[in-house]
Protein backbone atom coordinates (compact mmCIF):
# COMPACT_ATOMS: atom_id res chain seq x y z
CA UNK A 1 0.00 0.00 0.00
CA UNK A 2 1.10 3.40 -0.95
CA UNK A 3 1.61 5.44 2.74
CA UNK A 4 0.87 8.91 2.61
CA UNK A 5 4.25 11.07 4.49
CA UNK A 6 2.52 12.80 7.55
CA UNK A 7 4.67 13.83 10.17
CA UNK A 8 1.78 14.75 12.21
CA UNK A 9 1.06 10.31 12.63
CA UNK A 10 4.11 11.59 15.45
CA UNK A 11 0.72 12.47 17.82
CA UNK A 12 -0.58 8.90 17.26
CA UNK A 13 2.37 6.94 18.04
CA UNK A 14 3.13 9.05 20.73
CA UNK A 15 1.09 7.21 23.89
CA UNK A 16 3.05 4.58 23.05
CA UNK A 17 6.15 5.90 23.14
CA UNK A 18 5.71 7.37 26.54
CA UNK A 19 4.15 4.27 27.68
CA UNK A 20 7.50 2.35 26.17
CA UNK A 21 10.04 4.88 27.46
CA UNK A 22 8.56 4.81 30.90
CA UNK A 23 8.84 1.18 31.21
CA UNK A 24 11.92 0.71 28.40
CA UNK A 25 14.56 3.55 28.89
CA UNK A 26 13.90 4.35 32.38
CA UNK A 27 15.09 1.29 33.54
CA UNK A 28 17.63 0.41 30.87
CA UNK A 29 19.29 3.74 31.97
CA UNK A 30 19.32 2.39 35.55
CA UNK A 31 20.85 -0.97 34.43
CA UNK A 32 23.70 1.46 32.40
CA UNK A 33 24.10 3.49 35.36
CA UNK A 34 25.02 0.70 37.57
CA UNK A 35 27.25 -1.13 34.99
CA UNK A 36 29.57 1.70 35.04
CA UNK A 37 29.74 2.25 39.13
CA UNK A 38 30.90 0.50 41.94
CA UNK A 39 29.59 0.94 45.64
CA UNK A 40 30.26 0.08 49.09
CA UNK A 41 26.87 0.49 50.16
CA UNK A 42 24.91 3.19 51.92
CA UNK A 43 23.96 4.30 48.45
CA UNK A 44 27.18 5.79 47.58
CA UNK A 45 28.89 5.11 43.99
CA UNK A 46 31.80 5.42 42.10
CA UNK A 47 32.89 5.75 38.67
CA UNK A 48 34.15 2.67 38.01
CA UNK A 49 34.05 2.84 34.27
CA UNK A 50 34.27 -0.23 31.86
CA UNK A 51 35.70 -2.37 34.64
CA UNK A 52 32.43 -4.36 35.34
CA UNK A 53 32.48 -5.17 31.47
CA UNK A 54 36.51 -6.02 31.13
CA UNK A 55 35.38 -8.53 34.48
CA UNK A 56 32.42 -9.71 32.95
CA UNK A 57 33.95 -10.60 29.51
CA UNK A 58 37.16 -12.43 31.19
CA UNK A 59 35.15 -14.65 33.33
CA UNK A 60 34.25 -18.09 32.64
CA UNK A 61 30.99 -17.98 34.13
CA UNK A 62 29.42 -15.63 31.18
CA UNK A 63 31.25 -17.44 28.64
CA UNK A 64 29.80 -20.46 29.66
CA UNK A 65 26.27 -19.49 30.11
CA UNK A 66 26.58 -18.19 26.61
CA UNK A 67 27.57 -21.31 24.95
CA UNK A 68 25.06 -23.51 27.17
CA UNK A 69 22.03 -20.72 25.86
CA UNK A 70 23.16 -20.63 22.32
CA UNK A 71 23.27 -24.32 22.55
CA UNK A 72 19.66 -24.88 24.20
CA UNK A 73 18.18 -22.04 21.28
CA UNK A 74 19.94 -23.98 18.64
CA UNK A 75 18.61 -27.66 19.42
CA UNK A 76 15.04 -26.45 20.07
CA UNK A 77 14.74 -24.40 17.16
CA UNK A 78 16.08 -27.57 14.81
CA UNK A 79 13.10 -29.73 16.56
CA UNK A 80 10.65 -27.21 16.89
CA UNK A 81 10.66 -25.81 13.29
CA UNK A 82 10.87 -29.08 11.13
CA UNK A 83 8.53 -30.86 13.68
CA UNK A 84 6.07 -27.69 14.04
CA UNK A 85 5.72 -27.82 9.98
CA UNK A 86 5.47 -31.08 9.55
CA UNK A 87 2.42 -31.26 12.37
CA UNK A 88 0.43 -28.52 10.82
CA UNK A 89 1.13 -30.37 7.27
CA UNK A 90 -1.21 -33.00 8.69
CA UNK A 91 -3.63 -31.12 10.34
CA UNK A 92 -7.27 -31.34 9.01
CA UNK A 93 -7.93 -28.82 7.00
CA UNK A 94 -11.63 -26.99 8.33
CA UNK A 95 -14.53 -28.18 9.74
CA UNK A 96 -15.28 -29.37 13.54
CA UNK A 97 -11.61 -31.17 14.06
CA UNK A 98 -9.53 -28.42 12.76
CA UNK A 99 -11.16 -26.56 16.03
CA UNK A 100 -10.49 -29.43 17.92
CA UNK A 101 -7.37 -29.84 16.92
CA UNK A 102 -6.20 -25.95 17.31
CA UNK A 103 -7.66 -25.76 20.62
CA UNK A 104 -5.73 -28.55 22.46
CA UNK A 105 -2.86 -27.47 20.58
CA UNK A 106 -2.79 -23.73 22.14
CA UNK A 107 -3.51 -25.36 25.86
CA UNK A 108 0.13 -25.53 26.16
CA UNK A 109 1.12 -21.62 25.42
CA UNK A 110 -1.65 -20.46 27.56
CA UNK A 111 -0.37 -22.30 30.81
CA UNK A 112 2.08 -19.90 33.36
CA UNK A 113 5.49 -20.69 32.78
CA UNK A 114 6.19 -21.85 36.56
CA UNK A 115 3.06 -24.14 36.02
CA UNK A 116 4.71 -25.90 32.77
CA UNK A 117 7.81 -26.04 34.69
CA UNK A 118 5.67 -27.68 37.71
CA UNK A 119 4.10 -30.22 34.88
CA UNK A 120 7.59 -31.46 33.78
CA UNK A 121 9.24 -31.59 37.48
CA UNK A 122 6.38 -33.97 38.01
CA UNK A 123 5.90 -35.52 35.55
CA UNK A 124 9.27 -36.41 35.01
CA UNK A 125 9.75 -37.86 38.82
CA UNK A 126 10.77 -41.19 39.15
CA UNK A 127 8.28 -41.88 42.09
CA UNK A 128 5.33 -39.89 41.30
CA UNK A 129 5.59 -38.91 37.24
CA UNK A 130 4.39 -41.06 34.59
CA UNK A 131 7.24 -40.65 32.66
CA UNK A 132 9.72 -40.77 35.48
CA UNK A 133 7.85 -43.77 36.57
CA UNK A 134 7.71 -45.80 33.22
CA UNK A 135 11.20 -45.14 32.66
CA UNK A 136 12.23 -46.44 35.70
CA UNK A 137 9.88 -49.44 35.14
CA UNK A 138 11.69 -50.72 31.51
CA UNK A 139 14.94 -50.30 33.56
CA UNK A 140 15.89 -46.83 31.66
CA UNK A 141 18.56 -44.61 34.46
CA UNK A 142 16.95 -41.05 34.40
CA UNK A 143 17.32 -38.79 37.04
CA UNK A 144 16.91 -35.31 35.89
CA UNK A 145 18.04 -33.96 39.22
CA UNK A 146 21.47 -35.92 39.24
CA UNK A 147 22.07 -36.22 35.57
CA UNK A 148 22.76 -33.15 33.47
CA UNK A 149 22.31 -34.96 30.16
CA UNK A 150 18.79 -35.92 31.63
CA UNK A 151 18.02 -32.93 32.81
CA UNK A 152 18.88 -31.18 29.14
CA UNK A 153 16.70 -34.14 27.86
CA UNK A 154 13.93 -32.70 30.55
CA UNK A 155 14.13 -29.46 29.60
CA UNK A 156 14.36 -29.92 26.06
CA UNK A 157 11.15 -32.20 25.40
CA UNK A 158 9.88 -29.72 27.99
CA UNK A 159 10.40 -26.70 25.31
CA UNK A 160 9.28 -29.04 22.70
CA UNK A 161 5.72 -29.37 24.32
CA UNK A 162 5.08 -25.64 25.11
CA UNK A 163 6.63 -23.99 22.02
CA UNK A 164 5.95 -26.78 19.07
CA UNK A 165 2.15 -25.91 18.93
CA UNK A 166 3.14 -22.02 18.12
CA UNK A 167 5.48 -23.03 15.29
CA UNK A 168 2.66 -25.52 13.96
CA UNK A 169 -0.52 -22.30 14.10
CA UNK A 170 1.75 -20.24 12.71
CA UNK A 171 2.86 -22.59 9.57
CA UNK A 172 -0.88 -23.90 9.70
CA UNK A 173 -1.58 -20.53 9.10
CA UNK A 174 0.25 -19.67 5.77
CA UNK A 175 -0.81 -23.20 4.56
CA UNK A 176 -4.63 -22.35 4.76
CA UNK A 177 -3.83 -19.05 2.90
CA UNK A 178 -2.93 -21.35 -0.39
CA UNK A 179 -5.51 -21.43 -2.83
CA UNK A 180 -6.69 -24.58 -4.34
CA UNK A 181 -5.80 -23.38 -7.53
CA UNK A 182 -2.00 -23.68 -6.90
CA UNK A 183 -2.57 -27.39 -5.71
CA UNK A 184 -4.46 -28.28 -9.17
CA UNK A 185 -1.80 -27.11 -11.10
CA UNK A 186 0.61 -29.07 -9.45
CA UNK A 187 -1.38 -31.69 -9.73
CA UNK A 188 -1.75 -31.47 -13.50
CA UNK A 189 2.05 -30.99 -13.70
CA UNK A 190 1.78 -34.45 -11.71
CA UNK A 191 4.65 -33.11 -9.13
CA UNK A 192 5.27 -35.36 -6.04
CA UNK A 193 4.39 -35.00 -2.33
CA UNK A 194 7.44 -33.44 -2.02
CA UNK A 195 7.89 -31.20 -4.79
CA UNK A 196 4.89 -29.75 -3.98
CA UNK A 197 6.27 -29.24 -0.15
CA UNK A 198 9.20 -27.50 -1.44
CA UNK A 199 8.16 -25.79 -4.34
CA UNK A 200 4.12 -24.02 -3.16
CA UNK A 201 3.55 -24.82 0.94
CA UNK A 202 7.64 -23.84 2.00
CA UNK A 203 7.79 -20.61 0.00
CA UNK A 204 4.27 -19.55 0.63
CA UNK A 205 5.43 -20.45 4.31
CA UNK A 206 8.29 -18.25 4.49
CA UNK A 207 6.93 -14.71 5.74
CA UNK A 208 5.04 -16.72 8.83
CA UNK A 209 7.70 -19.14 8.97
CA UNK A 210 10.45 -16.23 9.61
CA UNK A 211 8.08 -14.53 12.70
CA UNK A 212 8.01 -18.50 14.15
CA UNK A 213 11.48 -18.77 14.00
CA UNK A 214 11.92 -14.87 15.24
CA UNK A 215 9.38 -15.56 17.97
CA UNK A 216 11.26 -18.85 19.27
CA UNK A 217 14.39 -17.60 18.78
CA UNK A 218 14.22 -14.32 21.36
CA UNK A 219 11.54 -16.44 23.64
CA UNK A 220 14.17 -19.36 23.95
CA UNK A 221 17.03 -17.14 24.64
CA UNK A 222 15.49 -15.64 27.67
CA UNK A 223 13.83 -18.85 28.99
CA UNK A 224 13.95 -18.30 33.07
CA UNK A 225 11.03 -19.80 34.50
CA UNK A 226 10.69 -23.24 33.40
CA UNK A 227 13.97 -24.66 33.55
CA UNK A 228 14.64 -22.61 36.82
CA UNK A 229 11.39 -24.58 38.32
CA UNK A 230 12.21 -28.16 37.16
CA UNK A 231 16.34 -28.18 37.73
CA UNK A 232 17.01 -24.84 39.42
CA UNK A 233 19.84 -24.27 36.82
CA UNK A 234 21.61 -27.50 37.92
CA UNK A 235 22.55 -30.46 38.69
CA UNK A 236 25.92 -27.86 39.26
CA UNK A 237 25.40 -25.08 36.90
CA UNK A 238 24.62 -27.77 33.56
CA UNK A 239 21.42 -26.18 32.69
CA UNK A 240 21.98 -22.66 34.17
CA UNK A 241 20.99 -20.77 30.77
CA UNK A 242 21.89 -16.53 30.71
CA UNK A 243 18.90 -16.14 32.25
CA UNK A 244 19.28 -18.35 35.13
CA UNK A 245 22.56 -17.18 35.65
CA UNK A 246 21.57 -12.85 35.26
CA UNK A 247 19.01 -13.76 38.12
CA UNK A 248 21.29 -15.36 40.62
CA UNK A 249 23.83 -12.93 40.09
CA UNK A 250 21.64 -9.77 40.57
CA UNK A 251 18.52 -10.74 43.12
CA UNK A 252 20.85 -13.53 44.94
CA UNK A 253 24.35 -12.19 44.73
CA UNK A 254 23.25 -8.91 44.52
CA UNK A 255 26.06 -7.95 42.33
CA UNK A 256 24.82 -5.16 40.43
CA UNK A 257 27.86 -3.94 38.92
CA UNK A 258 28.89 -7.29 37.24
CA UNK A 259 24.67 -8.42 36.91
CA UNK A 260 24.38 -5.01 34.83
CA UNK A 261 27.16 -5.33 32.60
CA UNK A 262 25.85 -8.82 32.05
CA UNK A 263 22.96 -7.48 31.34
CA UNK A 264 23.29 -5.04 28.27
CA UNK A 265 25.93 -7.16 27.12
CA UNK A 266 22.67 -9.83 26.75
CA UNK A 267 20.46 -7.19 25.29
CA UNK A 268 23.20 -6.50 22.59
CA UNK A 269 23.33 -10.04 21.61
CA UNK A 270 19.96 -9.96 21.04
CA UNK A 271 19.69 -7.11 19.33
CA UNK A 272 21.77 -8.04 17.00
CA UNK A 273 20.76 -11.25 16.10
CA UNK A 274 16.89 -10.08 15.78
CA UNK A 275 18.08 -7.32 13.59
CA UNK A 276 19.42 -9.62 11.21
CA UNK A 277 16.19 -11.56 11.32
CA UNK A 278 13.89 -8.44 10.83
CA UNK A 279 16.04 -7.22 8.04
CA UNK A 280 15.44 -10.90 6.54
CA UNK A 281 11.86 -10.35 7.25
CA UNK A 282 11.09 -7.25 6.12
CA UNK A 283 13.31 -7.99 2.81
CA UNK A 284 10.74 -11.10 2.61
CA UNK A 285 7.67 -8.79 2.97
CA UNK A 286 8.91 -6.39 0.66
CA UNK A 287 9.40 -9.46 -1.99
CA UNK A 288 5.99 -10.37 -1.60
CA UNK A 289 4.98 -7.04 -2.22
CA UNK B 1 8.04 -52.96 -9.22
CA UNK B 2 4.06 -53.90 -9.79
CA UNK B 3 3.93 -53.68 -6.00
CA UNK B 4 5.12 -50.09 -5.67
CA UNK B 5 2.68 -48.99 -8.52
CA UNK B 6 -0.15 -50.70 -7.20
CA UNK B 7 0.49 -49.02 -3.70
CA UNK B 8 1.11 -45.87 -5.27
CA UNK B 9 -2.24 -45.70 -7.16
CA UNK B 10 -4.14 -46.79 -4.01
CA UNK B 11 -2.91 -43.90 -1.94
CA UNK B 12 -3.82 -41.79 -4.88
CA UNK B 13 -6.91 -43.31 -5.74
CA UNK B 14 -8.38 -44.21 -2.46
CA UNK B 15 -8.33 -41.19 -0.06
CA UNK B 16 -8.73 -43.30 3.29
CA UNK B 17 -5.19 -44.28 3.96
CA UNK B 18 -3.67 -40.78 3.57
CA UNK B 19 -6.59 -39.10 5.90
CA UNK B 20 -5.31 -42.08 7.93
CA UNK B 21 -1.77 -41.16 7.99
CA UNK B 22 -2.75 -37.91 9.12
CA UNK B 23 -5.23 -38.76 11.72
CA UNK B 24 -2.54 -40.89 13.27
CA UNK B 25 0.10 -38.10 13.36
CA UNK B 26 -2.39 -36.18 15.16
CA UNK B 27 -3.33 -38.59 17.34
CA UNK B 28 0.46 -39.08 18.32
CA UNK B 29 1.09 -35.19 18.64
CA UNK B 30 -2.40 -34.47 20.56
CA UNK B 31 -1.28 -37.46 23.36
CA UNK B 32 2.09 -36.19 23.44
CA UNK B 33 0.85 -32.46 24.81
CA UNK B 34 -2.13 -33.72 26.45
CA UNK B 35 -0.40 -36.80 28.40
CA UNK B 36 1.61 -34.79 31.13
CA UNK B 37 -1.83 -32.05 31.41
CA UNK B 38 -3.40 -35.24 32.20
CA UNK B 39 -0.89 -36.17 34.79
CA UNK B 40 -1.70 -32.96 36.65
CA UNK B 41 -5.07 -33.35 36.78
CA UNK B 42 -5.15 -36.72 37.70
CA UNK B 43 -2.84 -36.12 40.30
CA UNK B 44 -5.41 -33.59 41.37
CA UNK B 45 -7.63 -35.37 41.66
CA UNK B 46 -6.26 -37.42 44.36
CA UNK B 47 -5.10 -37.95 48.10
CA UNK B 48 -1.92 -36.79 49.24
CA UNK B 49 -1.34 -40.90 50.47
CA UNK B 50 -2.55 -42.08 46.96
CA UNK B 51 -0.22 -39.95 45.03
CA UNK B 52 3.26 -40.88 46.69
CA UNK B 53 1.89 -44.20 48.17
CA UNK B 54 0.45 -46.22 44.82
CA UNK B 55 1.37 -45.60 41.49
CA UNK B 56 -2.30 -45.44 39.59
CA UNK B 57 -3.17 -44.06 36.20
CA UNK B 58 -6.71 -42.74 37.44
CA UNK B 59 -7.82 -41.53 40.80
CA UNK B 60 -9.18 -44.64 42.68
CA UNK B 61 -10.23 -42.51 45.68
CA UNK B 62 -11.50 -39.25 44.01
CA UNK B 63 -11.44 -36.53 46.39
CA UNK B 64 -12.04 -33.06 45.46
CA UNK B 65 -10.82 -31.21 49.02
CA UNK B 66 -7.56 -30.31 46.86
CA UNK B 67 -9.88 -27.95 44.74
CA UNK B 68 -12.09 -27.01 48.14
CA UNK B 69 -8.36 -26.05 50.00
CA UNK B 70 -8.11 -23.49 47.12
CA UNK B 71 -11.50 -21.97 46.49
CA UNK B 72 -12.13 -21.47 50.57
CA UNK B 73 -8.83 -19.78 51.46
CA UNK B 74 -8.95 -16.33 50.22
CA UNK B 75 -4.73 -16.58 50.37
CA UNK B 76 -5.23 -18.92 47.66
CA UNK B 77 -7.55 -17.57 45.46
CA UNK B 78 -7.34 -14.46 45.75
CA UNK B 79 -4.33 -15.02 43.47
CA UNK B 80 -6.47 -15.58 41.05
CA UNK B 81 -8.29 -12.57 41.09
CA UNK B 82 -4.68 -10.47 41.61
CA UNK B 83 -3.65 -12.08 38.32
CA UNK B 84 -7.06 -11.29 36.27
CA UNK B 85 -6.81 -7.91 37.50
CA UNK B 86 -3.78 -7.26 36.33
CA UNK B 87 -3.81 -9.31 33.36
CA UNK B 88 -7.05 -7.47 32.25
CA UNK B 89 -5.62 -4.25 33.01
CA UNK B 90 -2.45 -4.64 30.54
CA UNK B 91 -4.68 -5.98 28.41
CA UNK B 92 -6.71 -2.30 28.28
CA UNK B 93 -3.80 -0.02 28.29
CA UNK B 94 -2.23 -2.08 25.63
CA UNK B 95 -4.90 -2.07 23.15
CA UNK B 96 -5.90 1.76 23.93
CA UNK B 97 -2.43 3.26 23.25
CA UNK B 98 -1.45 0.73 20.61
CA UNK B 99 -4.39 1.06 18.38
CA UNK B 100 -3.69 4.69 17.35
CA UNK B 101 -0.05 3.83 17.11
CA UNK B 102 -0.82 0.57 14.40
CA UNK B 103 -2.47 3.25 12.51
CA UNK B 104 0.12 5.94 12.02
CA UNK B 105 2.35 3.00 10.94
CA UNK B 106 -0.01 1.43 8.84
CA UNK B 107 -0.99 4.60 6.97
CA UNK B 108 1.83 7.15 6.85
CA UNK B 109 5.48 7.69 6.78
CA UNK B 110 6.86 9.71 9.08
CA UNK B 111 10.36 10.62 10.21
CA UNK B 112 12.23 7.94 11.85
CA UNK B 113 9.12 5.89 11.32
CA UNK B 114 10.88 1.84 10.80
CA UNK B 115 13.55 3.09 13.34
CA UNK B 116 10.90 3.53 15.84
CA UNK B 117 9.12 0.29 14.83
CA UNK B 118 12.29 -1.78 15.56
CA UNK B 119 12.70 -0.33 18.87
CA UNK B 120 9.54 -0.93 19.94
CA UNK B 121 9.84 -4.75 18.67
CA UNK B 122 13.25 -4.85 20.59
CA UNK B 123 10.89 -3.76 23.62
CA UNK B 124 9.58 -7.64 23.30
CA UNK B 125 13.08 -9.24 22.89
CA UNK B 126 13.81 -7.44 25.77
CA UNK B 127 14.68 -10.47 28.61
CA UNK B 128 12.63 -10.30 31.46
CA UNK B 129 15.22 -11.09 33.94
CA UNK B 130 17.60 -7.90 32.78
CA UNK B 131 14.39 -5.90 33.66
CA UNK B 132 13.24 -7.43 36.74
CA UNK B 133 16.05 -4.97 39.71
CA UNK B 134 15.52 -1.73 37.09
CA UNK B 135 11.23 -1.94 37.98
CA UNK B 136 11.61 -3.05 41.57
CA UNK B 137 13.34 -0.03 42.27
CA UNK B 138 11.36 2.30 39.69
CA UNK B 139 8.06 1.32 41.34
CA UNK B 140 9.69 0.91 44.43
CA UNK B 141 10.69 4.37 44.36
CA UNK B 142 7.02 6.14 42.97
CA UNK B 143 5.35 4.08 45.15
CA UNK B 144 3.34 1.43 42.60
CA UNK B 145 5.49 -1.24 44.48
CA UNK B 146 3.08 -4.37 44.95
CA UNK B 147 -0.06 -2.87 42.84
CA UNK B 148 -1.71 -4.50 40.36
CA UNK B 149 -1.19 -1.26 38.21
CA UNK B 150 2.15 -1.97 38.79
CA UNK B 151 2.83 -5.14 37.00
CA UNK B 152 -0.02 -3.80 34.26
CA UNK B 153 2.64 -1.46 33.35
CA UNK B 154 5.52 -3.25 33.73
CA UNK B 155 4.16 -6.12 31.26
CA UNK B 156 3.41 -2.89 28.66
CA UNK B 157 7.25 -3.46 28.01
CA UNK B 158 6.35 -6.29 25.85
CA UNK B 159 2.51 -6.71 25.14
CA UNK B 160 2.65 -3.02 23.71
CA UNK B 161 5.18 -4.08 20.70
CA UNK B 162 3.27 -7.06 19.88
CA UNK B 163 -0.24 -5.90 19.85
CA UNK B 164 1.44 -2.91 18.08
CA UNK B 165 2.84 -5.42 15.45
CA UNK B 166 -0.34 -7.07 15.54
CA UNK B 167 -2.60 -4.52 14.90
CA UNK B 168 -0.67 -2.93 11.84
CA UNK B 169 -0.44 -6.25 9.96
CA UNK B 170 -4.36 -6.36 10.30
CA UNK B 171 -4.74 -2.67 9.35
CA UNK B 172 -2.66 -3.27 6.34
CA UNK B 173 -5.35 -5.32 5.37
CA UNK B 174 -7.65 -2.55 5.10
CA UNK B 175 -8.00 -0.94 1.90
CA UNK B 176 -6.68 3.04 2.29
CA UNK B 177 -10.28 3.83 0.28
CA UNK B 178 -12.39 3.42 3.09
CA UNK B 179 -10.28 5.90 5.13
CA UNK B 180 -10.69 8.71 2.09
CA UNK B 181 -14.25 8.26 1.66
CA UNK B 182 -15.07 8.55 5.56
CA UNK B 183 -12.95 11.64 5.49
CA UNK B 184 -15.03 13.27 2.69
CA UNK B 185 -18.25 12.10 3.63
CA UNK B 186 -17.54 14.36 6.95
CA UNK B 187 -16.45 12.27 9.47
CA UNK B 188 -13.56 13.54 12.33
CA UNK B 189 -10.66 10.95 12.77
CA UNK B 190 -11.73 10.12 16.18
CA UNK B 191 -15.67 9.37 14.99
CA UNK B 192 -14.30 7.33 11.78
CA UNK B 193 -11.74 5.44 13.61
CA UNK B 194 -14.25 4.10 16.06
CA UNK B 195 -17.37 3.78 14.53
CA UNK B 196 -15.58 2.62 10.83
CA UNK B 197 -12.76 1.24 11.32
CA UNK B 198 -12.43 -0.12 14.69
CA UNK B 199 -15.21 -2.78 13.59
CA UNK B 200 -13.53 -3.55 10.33
CA UNK B 201 -10.88 -5.04 12.14
CA UNK B 202 -12.18 -6.69 15.14
CA UNK B 203 -11.03 -10.15 14.80
CA UNK B 204 -7.34 -8.17 14.68
CA UNK B 205 -8.40 -6.12 17.62
CA UNK B 206 -9.29 -9.91 19.13
CA UNK B 207 -6.33 -11.66 18.45
CA UNK B 208 -4.05 -8.93 19.20
CA UNK B 209 -6.30 -9.10 23.11
CA UNK B 210 -6.03 -12.54 22.99
CA UNK B 211 -1.86 -12.58 22.94
CA UNK B 212 -1.73 -9.77 25.29
CA UNK B 213 -3.92 -11.34 27.87
CA UNK B 214 -1.67 -14.58 27.27
CA UNK B 215 1.44 -13.32 27.55
CA UNK B 216 0.85 -11.31 30.70
CA UNK B 217 -1.10 -14.56 32.02
CA UNK B 218 1.98 -16.65 31.66
CA UNK B 219 4.30 -14.22 32.72
CA UNK B 220 5.59 -14.69 36.51
CA UNK B 221 9.41 -13.35 36.31
CA UNK B 222 8.01 -9.77 36.87
CA UNK B 223 5.03 -10.03 38.48
CA UNK B 224 6.46 -11.78 41.52
CA UNK B 225 9.41 -9.28 41.58
CA UNK B 226 7.08 -6.66 41.99
CA UNK B 227 4.23 -7.86 44.12
CA UNK B 228 4.78 -9.15 47.94
CA UNK B 229 1.15 -9.89 49.19
CA UNK B 230 -1.58 -7.59 47.83
CA UNK B 231 -1.17 -8.43 44.15
CA UNK B 232 0.85 -11.40 44.16
CA UNK B 233 0.04 -13.49 41.69
CA UNK B 234 -1.28 -17.10 41.58
CA UNK B 235 1.88 -18.54 40.08
CA UNK B 236 3.90 -16.96 43.02
CA UNK B 237 1.65 -18.21 45.63
CA UNK B 238 1.63 -21.71 44.23
CA UNK B 239 5.24 -22.02 46.06
CA UNK B 240 3.37 -22.00 49.52
CA UNK B 241 2.37 -25.82 48.96
CA UNK B 242 6.17 -26.49 49.98
CA UNK B 243 5.48 -26.70 53.69
CA UNK B 244 7.63 -27.97 56.65
CA UNK B 245 5.64 -31.62 56.43
CA UNK B 246 7.42 -31.79 52.25
CA UNK B 247 5.20 -30.74 49.32
CA UNK B 248 1.48 -30.86 49.05
CA UNK B 249 1.10 -32.21 45.63
CA UNK B 250 -2.48 -32.62 45.50
CA UNK B 251 -2.76 -29.01 46.31
CA UNK B 252 0.02 -28.16 44.29
CA UNK B 253 -1.74 -29.98 41.13
CA UNK B 254 -5.32 -28.23 41.60
CA UNK B 255 -3.80 -25.32 41.58
CA UNK B 256 -1.97 -25.82 38.31
CA UNK B 257 -5.07 -26.91 36.74
CA UNK B 258 -6.97 -24.03 37.91
CA UNK B 259 -4.56 -21.64 36.25
CA UNK B 260 -4.82 -23.83 33.18
CA UNK B 261 -8.42 -22.73 33.40
CA UNK B 262 -8.87 -18.88 32.31
CA UNK B 263 -6.70 -19.49 29.10
CA UNK B 264 -8.73 -22.67 27.98
CA UNK B 265 -11.79 -20.40 28.19
CA UNK B 266 -9.95 -17.70 25.86
CA UNK B 267 -9.20 -20.16 23.57
CA UNK B 268 -12.53 -21.78 23.02
CA UNK B 269 -14.31 -17.90 22.29
CA UNK B 270 -11.11 -17.07 20.03
CA UNK B 271 -10.62 -20.28 18.27
CA UNK B 272 -11.69 -19.42 15.20
CA UNK B 273 -9.32 -16.62 14.30
CA UNK B 274 -6.54 -18.37 16.11
CA UNK B 275 -4.48 -19.39 12.96
CA UNK B 276 -4.92 -16.16 11.26
CA UNK B 277 -3.93 -14.11 14.71
CA UNK B 278 -1.23 -16.46 15.07
CA UNK B 279 0.57 -15.10 11.71
CA UNK B 280 0.03 -11.67 12.93
CA UNK B 281 -2.69 -10.98 10.38
CA UNK B 282 -0.01 -11.28 7.33
CA UNK B 283 -1.47 -13.86 5.75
Amino acid sequence: MDKTVNQKAWFLVLPVLLLVAFSAVVPLMTVVNYSVQDTFGNNEFFWAGLEWFEEMLASERMWDALGRQLLFSAIILAIEVPLGVFVALNMPKSGFWASFCLVLMSLPLLIPWNVVGTIWQIFGRVDIGLLGYVLDALGIPYNYTQDSLAAWITIIVMDVWHWTSLVALLAYAGLKSIPDAYYQAAKIDQASRWKVFRFIELPKMMGVLMIAILLRFMDSFMIYTEPFVVTGGGPGNSTTLLSIDLVKMALGQFDLGPAAAFSIMYFLVILLICWVFYTVMTNLDKREG
Amino acid sequence: MADTTANKSASRGIALPRVNSRAVVMTLYLLFLLLPIYWLLNMSLKTNTEILNDFTLWPRDLTFANYATILTDPAWYMGYVNSLIYVVMNTVISLTVALPAAYAFSRYHFMGDKHLFFWLLTNRMAPAAVFALPFFQLYSSIGLFDTHIAVALAHCLFNVPLAVWILEGFMRGVPKEIDETAYIDGYSFGRFFVKIFMPLIASGIGVAAFFCFMFSWVELLLSRTLTTVDAKPIAAIMTRTQGAAGIDWGVLAAAGVLTIVPGALVIYFVRNYIAKGFALGRV
